[in-house]
């Protein structure tokens, strides 16, 4: 699916990490933790194309990024969804269309019909559906964030910290639709530093745990 | 013919358009209203850069139709050589290349050539009157200054009175107005050009944070630059309309200055002439659409 080898990425001059290597296989479910600063969200952001390796080769669903083209990057991300850690949404339109958006933009808007109201059930928005997003808390935008992420039904999700500001009740709440798709076959991949949202996911899921410090990863990180 | 149909039909297309594309870029109350406005006064002014264009167009030609291919030989000579010097004359204009024909005026044309001067009762017999010989060109045209050499050392009173002398400069002026017009038009839609990129690039710049998220969840440059190009486009066309026509109104109601009037006041349109205005809105539209779909790319690859 995805798979960054030897990648090394600078930061203004200053490197962030380097010689890292990742596969995310179909179907496997990862968390990556480590320190605030370590590089994190940076290694996601080149997970979906929206930074590009100072060195070594990330591929993306069998390309390579580095000569992916921006249309073939655009395509690339239909096909993984993001909740990122600033959730920004079209601020002018309601809830419910900015979730439909990326269904809107690949021409698949007719899929949006029955899943929407389903979805914005399960991560607890019905009643804010027709609100615009500023008006959402950031709780809210969270859960908004992570129902847009997933409502294409891609192959991949990638999450960075999506409990961040949630109770310990929705988290669990999104944790388990995180781990239902990763049942229906999605390869799911979560930067997070709660440790307890993880111990609760190794009891439902066989969850890798990688840990980036200091430039490196390790993986199978016992907790 | 395909390649043609094929970009209409894409073009219709992106007019009749995405309004859910269109959505995701939200409405622009300001910038919308100082694009119509610069919309309609460029087509304000093109559409009097077009009149000015024809109407010198159409006095050049006038003046070069009605004067052109033809010139004058004036022959003063004492009574007793008269003759002879026209027959000589008329030898050397029928060995001329470029003269199609050369023609003696009779006494009665002589007549009636003076009449408005001196009445119809002139003893033409009785006054030296010079005879005059009518000289039409060929399409060519001959050499002035070789027959004029050449009349010199045959015909010695002869004059050629060649039109083109002090028609040339008229038709020259006419032609330099009629340039200096689709000059003007062709600054005016550069014009158009450069605002309306400046425009959508401050609807760009505006709308930073919507272009990355729709990148981000997988939009393509095509798609979000048409939210942009679209508007522009309708919008620039709409105030190009408006502008054409409170234009043609305006030279429409230009006072006719009839025959008197001359060069200023024959501006303005005549038959088929007042359908070139019309072409002043789609050209807008072109023009909105090259500007803002080049102002988006160009804008959209800066950013990841």
């Amino acid at each position: 699916m995805i798979e960054l080898s030897d990648v090394a990425y600078n930061y203004g001059g200053a490197e962030l990490f380097s010689g890292l290597s990742l596969a995310l296989a179909p179907g496997s479910f990862q968390f990556l933790t480590g320190p605030s600063g370590a590089g994190k969200t940076t290694l996601l952001k080149l997970c979906y194309g929206d930074l590009r390796a100072t060195s070594g080769v990330v591929s993306l669903f069998g390309q390579n990024a580095a000569q992916m083209n921006r249309d073939d990057i655009a395509l690339a991300r239909r096909r993984i969804g993001v909740v990122h850690q600033d959730c920004q949404f079209l601020d002018h339109l309601p809830v419910a269309e900015n979730i439909a958006l990326p269904l809107q933009v690949a021409g698949r808007a007719n899929e949006a019909e029955g899943n929407l109201d389903e979805l914005l059930a399960w991560v607890g928005l019905s009643a804010q559906a027709g609100q615009l997003p500023p008006e959402l808390s950031g709780g809210e935008r969270q859960r908004a964030a992570l129902a847009r992420a997933v409502i294409t039904s891609p192959d991949v999700i990638i999450a960075d910290e999506p409990t961040g500001n949630v109770d310990w009740e929705m988290s669990q709440r999104l944790l388990t639709l995180l781990v239902e798709l990763n049942r229906m076959g999605k390869t799911v991949l979560i930067a997070s530093h709660d440790l307890n949202l993880i111990r609760a996911a190794k009891a439902q899921v066989s969850a890798n745990v990688l840990r980036l410090k200091g430039g490196r990863l390790q993986a199978g990180v016992a907790l | 013919m395909d390649r043609i149909s094929e970009l209409t039909a894409r073009a219709l297309a992106l007019l009749g358009g995405d309004p859910q594309a269109d959505r995701a870029v939200p409405p622009t109350g300001f910038t919308a209203r100082l694009t119509l406005f610069t919309a309609a006064a460029m087509a304000f002014l093109a559409v009097f850069a077009i009149a000015l264009s024809l109407a010198t167009g159409r006095l050049a030609d006038r003046w070069s139709a009605e004067l052109a291919r033809t010139a004058t030989l004036r022959i003063s000579a004492p009574a007793d050589q008269a003759d002879a010097q026209v027959r000589a004359a008329l030898t050397v204009l029928e060995q001329t290349p470029g003269v199609a024909s050369a023609r003696a005026l009779s006494d009665d044309e002589e007549r009636a050539l003076l009449e408005p001067w001196f009445g119809p009762d002139l003893p033409l017999d009785a006054l030296p009157i010079p005879q005059l010989i009518e000289i039409v060109e060929t399409a060519d045209g001959y050499d002035a200054t070789g027959l004029r050499a050449r009349l010199q050392a045959e015909v010695p009173g002869a004059v050629l009175d060649d039109h083109t002398r002090w028609r040339q400069p008229l038709v020259t002026a006419a032609n330099r107005l009629r340039m200096l017009g689709w000059v003007a038009l062709a600054l005016i839609g550069g014009a158009t050009a450069a605002m309306i990129t400046l425009a959508a690039q401050s609807a760009l710049a505006a709308n930073a944070q919507v272009i990355r998220v729709l990148r981000l969840v997988g939009a393509r440059d095509t798609y979000i630059a048409r939210a942009f190009v679209r508007r522009f486009t309708l919008r620039a066309a709409a105030g190009a309309a408006l502008g054409t026509l409170l234009g043609v109104m305006a030279v429409a109601i230009l006072p006719d200055g009839g025959d008197a009037g001359g060069f200023l006041t024959g501006l303005g349109f005549t038959g088929l002439g007042w359908l070139a205005p019309l072409m002043i809105p789609p050209l807008a539209g072109v023009t909105a659409f090259f500007a803002t779909r080049a102002a988006a790319l160009r804008t959209l690859r800066t950013q990841s």
